[in-house]
């Protein structure tokens, strides 16, 4: 099987995890998590597999290097970032049902990865540029970083939902998590991707300086991750300064996850050194 | 702190923080619409006279160094750096004084704390509950005051430092970011291989600038994929001071040279334009069955020479389809013009109709002309009845980026700075724990309470798990 095979599969494993999730919602089934949960360890494990063979067969075909170099690899690795750190997160604050809102954001990811006619999922060569250990450092912590950020945005959705009526009991609204706890999650999963998205941008710009001796050059892709900072920061001011919580929050993480979707998909329509192509 | 200065109390607001981070946020999207630094025509072209001129003004076409944006950052620096000094001067005691006061009134009375009656004394219970706090906290001692005793833990109180390290290091990013504008350059030159050059051209005002040395490019070498992209191109340098070599390096893309403060950099190559090249004076060609054809692809700027029988389709190079000389003709008209000698063939996109195409032999450039992905044009008839020799191998020039930036190691020291701050102010917390044990008539009340400054939810959980343990003990 190759790895464009492997990965169509778990694009559908996805779904079925986000089917689950928003069912054990929608019919007031908490016990439907169970499973999901199981399932979404089954999607990131066939995902780490398909990216591995990835790796592989492009060392088969003689131009081996790690599957993080086009618009089909990155959203490949950023579902599967996204995937692995909801995991980890449903494990550790055992809150399954947040999965309703995470599962589709990476479904939807692969899914346009992998069928798309506007995105090539052949393995191609690296163009001189692309050649250095920096790529790996670069795009993975970009990506931790975007990632969290999805799972943030996820929960800040269901916050605003929450929020209208936060004492209701029963129905859908009911079985959302507490909003002080979606607060509080949706906090710490963005304080995990300002850092990573921070170490994201210091490794461009290493890699930069390293490649045409400039770490910063107004790029139009570097702009846009700066401006994603900049609204990510002043979310961390009003929150630990001012004291912002809950809907406040909530919106400037949704602005901040539109930010990172323009700095990842929009750029591609500006001139750039990143621009993926045609999207 | 208080002050009375307004100024003072104008730069401490987290409130003008706020307001410019998102105008830094929003401005800067400008500069990705518009394109940045190009030339005026191009500007007067897609905005006309009065547009160009406004935003010429305000400032734009150059916006991140026009006044304004600058203005911007000089201000949050401000901003920066009158909050950290404000705030550490509040907090300076809390950090560093050595042995803390400790209020256990204060703790007592939150309304998180944690109450329970115990009949043993109280120095029973301080020496059950004094390990469990020294265990936790790195500091850890009993206060006794009236008939109340305090067993007070505290860990993590440097943590404190880490928002001022990131501050810091914002600090050091624009001041490395000042010292590189000054005092450095970013330049670029193209060097044809064989020849050597000391001034380069500066990539913002376009001026010339002197090197202390010479740069000599030995060799240009250009390695393809198998679909004719570019794999890797490696320039051979040698640096000359007074005429006398003194580096020598094979300079590719990501491994740059660096010589005196001078960093040297892979960055594009390109072909010598025909009147550089030494090339003989080419007959005309008369009919023949094959000819050599070069074809230049639009987006990689690379040229491909080909062989081509009359009749036999060809591939194009970067897969842009295939290609069918058809026939000679000594007098092709082109729009009812004479252009002489032409060959004449079809071009089969990868996508889209097959298209006819005139190549004359007199004028090479004419294909430019049809506006297509590649460029077709004649360049010799191996097999013709003139034996004129060859052309001369196409000569590349290499396209170097000449860098120097004595503010970088301040830039790389804000980077580690940065990384480190943010992750102590994320993931550290200043920690403060005390267990209040006061005498009751036959027994002793005990309350729990603590504090922290980050991570409210896990210092509960450390509570709770504490709680449990001295219901044990």
């Amino acid at each position: 099987m190759s790895s464009s095979q492997l990965l169509s599969i778990a694009t559908f494993v996805f779904a079925l995890a986000a089917f689950c999730y928003i069912a054990a919602l929608i019919f007031k089934k908490p016990r439907l998590t169970q499973p999901a949960r199981w399932v979404v360890v089954a999607a990131v494990l066939m995902t780490t597999a398909g990216i591995l063979l990835r790796w592989v067969e492009s060392y088969r075909m003689g131009i081996g290097h790690a599957p993080l170099s086009n618009l089909y690899e990155s959203l490949v690795f950023f579902s599967w970032t996204a995937g692995s750190l909801y995991l980890f997160m449903e494990f550790k604050y055992k809150n399954a049902l947040i999965g309703a809102f995470v599962m589709p954001i990476t479904f939807l990811a692969m899914a346009y990865a992998s069928m798309s006619p506007n995105i090539n999922d052949r393995i191609q060569p690296l163009v001189p540029a692309l050649k250095s250990n920096w790529l790996i450092a670069h795009v993975a912590t970009c990506f931790l970083g975007y990632a969290a950020f999805a799972v943030a945005f996820g929960m800040s959705i269901m916050y605003l939902i929450k929020s209208g009526s936060p004492e209701k009991q029963n129905g859908v609204i009911g079985h959302i998590p507490r909003i002080d706890v979606l607060d509080e999650l949706t906090h710490r999963m963005v304080l995990f991707g300002f850092l990573f998205l921070t170490v994201g941008i210091i490794t461009g710009a290493v890699w930069a300086n390293s490649a045409w001796g400039t770490y910063w050059s107004w790029d139009p892709k570097e702009t846009w991750s700066l401006i994603t900072w900049f609204v990510y920061a002043t979310l961390l001011h009003a929150r630990l300064m001012r004291g912002w919580q809950g809907k406040q929050i909530a919106y400037l993480s949704i602005l901040g996850f539109a930010a990172v979707l323009f700095t990842y998909f929009g750029v591609n329509l500006l001139p750039g050194l990143h621009s993926y192509g045609k999207v | 702190m208080k002050t009375a200065n307004p100024l003072w109390k104008f730069f401490c607001s987290v409130q003008l923080t706020i307001v410019l981070l998102l105008s830094l946020a929003l401005t800067s999207i400008i500069g990705t619409v518009i394109p940045q630094n190009e030339n005026p025509d191009a500007y007067l072209h897609a905005y006309g006279a009065f547009r160009y001129q406004l935003l010429d003004v305000l400032g734009v076409l150059d916006m991140y160094h026009s006044w304004w944006f600058q203005g911007l950052l000089v201000l949050l620096t401000v901003n920066i750096v009158v909050c950290s000094i404000d705030r550490l001067r509040a907090g300076w005691k809390l950090i560093f004084k050595r042995r803390p006061t400790v209020n256990p009134e204060r703790f007592a009375r939150r309304s998180d704390a944690r109450t329970v009656n115990d009949k043993r004394d109280v120095e029973t219970l301080v020496k059950a509950y004094e390990p469990l706090v020294a265990k936790r906290f790195a500091h850890c001692q009993v206060v006794r005051t009236g008939d109340s005793t305090a067993i007070y833990g505290e860990k993590g109180r440097l943590s404190r430092l880490g928002v001022y390290i990131v501050h810091l290091s914002v600090i050091f990013l624009l001041f490395g970011g000042l010292v590189g504008s000054f005092f450095g350059f970013e330049a670029f030159v193209n060097i044809p291989e064989g020849e050597s050059i000391d001034t380069v051209r500066l990539r913002n005002t376009g001026q010339l600038h002197k090197l202390d040395f010479q740069i000599r490019c030995d060799d240009f070498s250009l390695t393809l994929y198998e679909n004719g992209a570019p794999k890797e191109y490696r320039s051979a340098l040698t640096l000359l001071e007074n005429g006398k070599p003194v580096k020598k390096k094979d300079v590719i893309v990501n491994a740059p040279l660096r010589y005196r403060g001078i960093n040297i950099f892979q960055s594009s190559y390109g072909k010598l334009p025909p009147d550089r090249m030494n090339r003989s004076v080419m007959p005309t060609p008369g009919p023949s069955d094959h000819y050599t054809l070069s074809f230049t692809s639009k987006t990689s700027g690379m040229s491909y020479h080909k062989t081509v029988q009359v009749g036999t389709p060809v591939d194009l190079p970067e897969g842009l389809g295939r290609f069918l000389l058809i026939s000679y003709e000594a007098q092709a008209d082109f729009r009812g013009m004479d252009v002489g000698a032409a060959l004449k063939g079809i071009i089969t996109p990868a996508e889209g109709q097959p298209v006819d195409v005139l190549l004359p032999l007199k004028f090479a450039n004419f294909d430019k002309m049809r506006g297509g992905d590649v460029v077709i044009a004649v360049t010799g008839q191996p097999g013709g009845s003139n034996s004129a020799p060859p052309p001369a191998e196409a000569r590349y020039y290499t396209g170097l980026q000449v860098t120097r930036d004595p503010g970088v190691w301040l830039v790389y020291s804000g980077f580690i700075l940065m990384i480190a701050g943010c992750f102590v102010t994320f993931y550290l917390s200043h920690q403060q724990v005390c267990i209040v044990i006061e005498k009751q008539n036959k027994s002793s009340r005990v309350i729990l309470a603590g504090t922290t400054n980050r991570n409210k939810l896990a210092m509960q959980n450390g509570i709770d798990k504490m709680f449990t343990a001295m219901t044990n003990a």
